[in-house]
C-alpha cells in the first residue's frame, strides 16, 4: 500500500536533526561515563542469573548487587566480580550468585591470572549474544514462515491481572483478527525496582512484566499465529525503573515490541533523568541486537497538553528519540516512535489537523514503523460518539500510511477492554483498513494546502524547542518543563540512588560486545 | 410537579419500555447461545426480546446487542436524591477557580504512611499520568503537589506538611495487617493535633480497605476507597477547601 507525499521544507528537515543530534550527543557523553543498578543487574541476566530468594522472593540479580553495594565493589560493576569468582571458585556465574546470597564474602577472594579472566569472560559474552542471536533467528523464521500482516498492523491491549486470563484473552482478539497484542503491566511496577518473578494471576489494572508471564503469552500467541496463519507481535514495557532487565527478559523471551522512551519516566512517572537516560541506552542496545521493534511514547504529551498548540513537541521530542535510538545502534526499521489522535473533536477541521500531523510524522521518518496512537483524551462514556472517533482515526491512519495501529477502545474512559469492546475495535479497524486499502495512493494534497502549511509549521515550530533545548541542555530543558508542561529537577525523582559513576576499573564485557556488534563503539 | 410519577425507558412511544442491552456469554457461538441470551433477558423482565445481532468471539464467546421491552416503572415520588456533596467540575474549571480564589495553587502533601511500601493509590491519584484516564493531581494548575512515596513515618510527614506549609494531606494505606493501618492513621492524626496543625489542614485517607465512614470515625475529613479518580479527590479538596477558608 502506497502512501501520499507532502513537501516539507528539506533544510530544516536538516537543521532539525542537526539540532536533536547535538542534544543527545552532550547527554550521551553523561550517559557513558555512568552505569545503573538495572544495566548492572541485567548484565547477570545474560550471563544466565535468574531466580528469587527466601520467604520475600526477592530477584536473586537484586541480592548479588545490594551485596556489591555493600562491599564498595558495585563502581566496578557486577561483571568483574562475579566472573572473577566463577574463575577462582571453578562455578557457573548463577552458583556464584547463589552463593553470595548464601553468604559467600567477594571481598576475600584472590584475583586470577588477567589472561585467564579475558579468556573465559569472552567465552561468556559469546554464549550471551549467541542466546539472543538464536531466539531473534527463531522468531524470523517464523515470522518468514506465517508471513507479515498488511500495515497498519492492529494492536489491541489485554489487561486483566491474571496471565492466563490474559491468554484467553489474547487468543480471542488473535482470532478476531489482532496483529499485536500487548499485555498491559500493573499499575506502579515501572516505579519497581526490581522484576517481579514467575506467572502471576493478580494485578492492579493490569499484569505483571516477568520473564515467565512473557513465556506463557509467547507460547499462546505462537499457537494461535499457528492457527490463524499470520505472524503475531508480542508487546511489553521497558520503561521504568528496569528497563535494562525487561529488555533482556523480551530478549530471551523473543518479544517483538518493546515500549521505549527515553523521556517518558522522567517526565510521567517521575523518575529520576540521569537514571532514565542511562537505562534507555542500555535497554536499546539490547533491543537493537535483539531485533526488537521499540516504540516511544510522545502521544502522552497530546494526553497533558492541547493536541494542536503542542503538537511540535512531538515532533521534537521524536527527533530527539530518534538521535539516541541511531546512539544505541537501532534501526529506523526498528523505532516505532509515537504520535496519536488527540485533538479536540469539536474543532472545526480538526480532521485536517489529524492528517496534517500524520503526515509529518511519515514524512519526517519514512523508514520508521510509526505507533499511531487512538483518541483518548476527549473519549467520554458516549460510547457511540467515541466509536465515531475511533473510525475517524482508522482512516487517518490508513489513508496516511501509517504501520502500527493502537485500536481504539469504545469504551475507553470507562473501564479497561471488555472482550467484546476489543472485538468491535476490529470490526472497525478491519472495515475501515479494508474499504480505504488503497486510499492513500489516490490522495495528492494541495501544494501549499492547510495540510502541507501546517505541517511545515508545525516543523518550524519544533527547531525553535530543539534550538532552545540545544542552548540549554537537555537536562535544564526539562527542569524548566519544556515537554507537556512538566517540571523534573536533576538531582529529583526515583531512583538517582541506583545510578553510579564508573570507576577506572569499570567493566562490562556484554555492553562493550553489544557496541562492538553494532557499529557504535564510541 | 408533573402528575406522572410512574416512568418506563422510551424508545418511541410513551410507555414502550424500550431498552438495548449488549453482552457477551461464555458459549459457543450458535442456536444454543441465541436461546440462551434470549432466555437471559427474559429473566431480566424483557419481552418482545429481539436478538438484534450476535456475533462470533471466538473461543467460545458470543455477544450480543438486544432490543426488549420492559413493564418495570419507577415512581419518581418515592425517590429521594441525596444531594452529593461534590460537584463534578473540570480540570480546567478547577484550576480556574483556585487560581481566582486562593491565588495561589493549594499545597498538597501525599504519602503511604507505616509499613506499607505499596505506592500504587497514592501514585494514580497524584502522577502527572492519573488513573483510568483521569489525570493525576500533578496536572493540575490548582495544586503544588508533594509525593514522599512509600513507608514515611508519620513524624517525617508531619515535618513536611510545616515545612512546605500544606493545605492538604493525603495519606494512602493499601496492603495492612491486622488493622495495623487503623493504628498508622490515628498516630498520624493524634500527631497533627499535637502539633497544633490539624485544624488548618484537610486530611484525607484513601485505600481498598478505607470508607468515607471509617476515615470520619478515625477524625480525617474524608475516606476514599478502591477505584475513585483523581477528579473526585480533586474535586472534594478544592471545594472542601475553599468553604474552610471561608472563599
Amino acid at each position: 500500500m502506497g502512501r501520499p507525499t507532502i513537501r516539507l521544507d528539506s533544510k530544516l528537515v536538516e537543521y532539525a536533526r542537526s539540532l536533536a543530534k547535538k542534544i543527545t550527543d552532550d547527554v550521551q557523553k553523561i550517559i557513558d561515563e555512568h552505569s545503573t543498578v538495572s544495566t548492572e543487574r541485567a548484565t547477570l541476566r545474560l550471563l544466565g542469573v535468574d531466580g528469587v530468594v527466601g520467604e520475600d522472593r526477592i530477584p536473586l540479580v537484586n541480592v548479588v548487587l545490594d551485596k556489591l553495594k555493600e562491599w564498595n565493589m558495585l563502581d566496578q560493576g557486577a561483571f568483574k566480580p562475579v566472573v572473577n569468582a566463577a574463575i577462582v571458585l571453578d562455578k557457573d556465574v548463577q552458583q556464584i550468585c547463589e552463593a553470595i546470597a548464601d553468604g559467600l564474602d567477594l571481598r576475600t577472594l584472590p584475583q586470577p591470572k588477567r589472561q585467564v579472566y579475558e579468556t573465559f569472560s569472552k567465552k561468556l559474552v559469546e554464549e550471551a549474544l549467541a542466546r539472543i542471536k538464536r531466539k531473534s533467528e527463531e522468531r524470523d523464521a517464523l515470522l518468514q514462515q506465517l508471513g507479515d500482516p498488511p500495515k497498519p498492523y492492529k494492536y489491541l491491549i489485554v489487561a486483566t491481572g491474571n496471565i492466563y486470563e490474559d491468554v484467553v484473552q489474547a487468543r480471542a482478539a488473535v482470532f478476531q483478527g489482532a496483529d499485536i497484542i500487548a499485555v498491559i503491566r500493573s499499575t506502579a511496577q515501572s516505579l519497581l525496582d526490581y522484576v517481579p518473578y514467575g506467572a502471576t494471576t493478580e494485578g492492579y489494572g493490569g499484569t505483571y512484566a516477568t520473564q515467565e508471564n512473557f513465556r506463557i503469552m509467547r507460547q499462546a500467541l505462537d499457537e494461535a499465529a499457528r492457527k490463524v496463519g499470520r505472524y503475531i507481535r508480542q508487546v511489553n514495557y521497558a520503561s521504568g525503573l528496569c528497563m535494562p532487565e525487561i529488555a533482556v527478559m523480551a530478549a530471551l523471551e523473543g518479544l517483538d515490541i518493546l515500549l521505549n522512551d527515553a523521556m517518558y519516566g522522567i517526565l510521567f512517572r517521575d523518575i529520576n533523568m540521569l537514571r532514565t537516560f542511562t537505562d534507555q541506552y542500555i535497554s536499546r542496545l539490547i533491543c537493537a541486537y535483539a531485533n526488537i521493534t521499540i516504540n516511544t511514547g510522545e502521544d502522552n504529551y497530546l494526553t497533558t497538553a492541547d493536541a494542536i498548540e503542542k503538537a511540535h513537541t512531538v515532533t521534537a521530542s521524536q527527533l530527539i528519540n530518534e538521535q539516541f535510538a541511531l546512539k544505541a545502534g537501532l534501526k529506523p526499521q526498528l523505532m516505532g516512535l509515537g504520535h496519536a489522535f488527540e485533538i479536540n473533536p469539536n474543532v472545526e477541521d480538526s480532521l485536517l489537523y489529524e492528517i496534517a500531523h500524520a503526515m509529518l510524522s511519515r514524512e519526517l521518518f519514512p523508514d520508521c514503523p510509526v505507533k499511531y496512537m487512538p483518541p483518548t483524551r476527549y473519549m467520554t462514556g458516549n460510547i457511540f460518539k467515541g466509536y465515531a472517533m475511533n473510525t475517524l482515526f482508522n482512516l487517518v491512519s490508513s489513508m496516511t500510511g501509517q504501520s502500527i495501529q493502537l485500536l481504539g477502545i469504545l469504551t475507553e474512559a470507562i473501564h479497561t477492554p471488555y472482550m467484546h469492546d476489543r472485538y468491535l475495535a476490529l470490526v472497525n479497524a478491519n472495515y475501515v483498513f479494508s474499504a480505504a486499502r488503497h486510499l492513500g495512493d489516490e490522495i495528492l494534497f494541495k501544494p501549499d494546502g492547510f495540510i502541507e502549511k501546517r505541517a511545515n509549521e508545525v516543523l518550524r515550530k519544533a527547531v525553535e524547542l530543539l534550538e532552545h533545548i540545544s542552548d540549554v541542555g537537555l537536562f535544564s530543558a526539562i527542569e524548566q518543563g519544556i515537554f507537556a508542561d512538566i517540571k523534573r529537577s536533576r538531582e529529583g525523582g526515583k531512583g538517582l540512588e541506583g545510578v553510579f559513576k564508573k570507576s577506572e576499573a569499570y567493566e562490562n564485557p556484554i555492553r562493550s560486545a553489544l557496541e562492538h556488534e553494532l557499529g557504535v563503539r564510541r | 410537579m408533573s402528575e406522572r410519577n410512574l416512568v418506563r425507558p422510551y424508545g418511541d412511544q410513551m410507555d414502550d419500555g424500550a431498552v438495548q442491552l449488549s453482552f457477551t456469554l461464555p458459549v459457543e457461538f450458535g442456536p444454543l447461545a441465541r436461546e440462551a441470551a434470549k432466555k437471559f433477558c427474559e429473566k431480566l423482565g424483557f419481552y418482545e426480546v429481539t436478538i438484534a445481532t450476535m456475533e462470533d468471539l471466538s473461543e467460545g464467546y458470543t455477544f450480543f446487542v438486544v432490543y426488549g421491552k420492559t413493564d418495570v416503572a419507577v415512581d419518581l415520588s418515592s425517590i429521594k436524591v441525596i444531594a452529593p456533596k461534590v460537584q463534578r467540575l473540570p480540570r480546567e474549571k478547577i484550576d480556574e477557580l483556585v487560581l481566582q480564589k486562593l491565588k495561589r495553587p493549594i499545597v498538597v502533601v501525599g504519602a503511604t504512611i507505616g509499613t506499607d511500601a505499596h505506592t500504587i493509590g497514592l501514585d494514580s491519584i497524584l502522577n502527572m499520568k492519573g488513573f483510568h484516564g483521569d489525570y493525576g493531581l500533578e496536572r493540575y494548575k490548582a495544586f503544588k503537589v508533594y509525593n514522599l512515596g512509600a513507608q514515611v513515618p508519620p513524624i517525617e510527614l508531619v515535618k513536611k506538611v510545616r515545612e512546605v506549609g500544606a493545605d492538604v494531606v493525603l495519606v494512602s494505606q493499601v496492603v495492612t495487617q491486622r488493622n495495623i493501618h487503623i493504628q498508622h492513621l490515628t498516630e498520624l492524626m493524634e500527631l497533627l493535633y499535637a502539633e497544633n496543625l490539624r485544624d488548618k489542614l484537610l486530611v484525607i485517607v484513601g485505600g481498598p480497605r478505607i470508607t468515607h465512614e471509617l476515615a470520619l470515625e478515625l477524625g480525617y475529613d474524608a475516606g476514599f476507597g478502591s477505584g475513585t479518580t483523581p477528579s473526585e479527590v480533586a474535586n472534594f479538596i478544592v471545594q472542601e477547601l475553599l468553604k474552610k477558608r471561608g472563599l
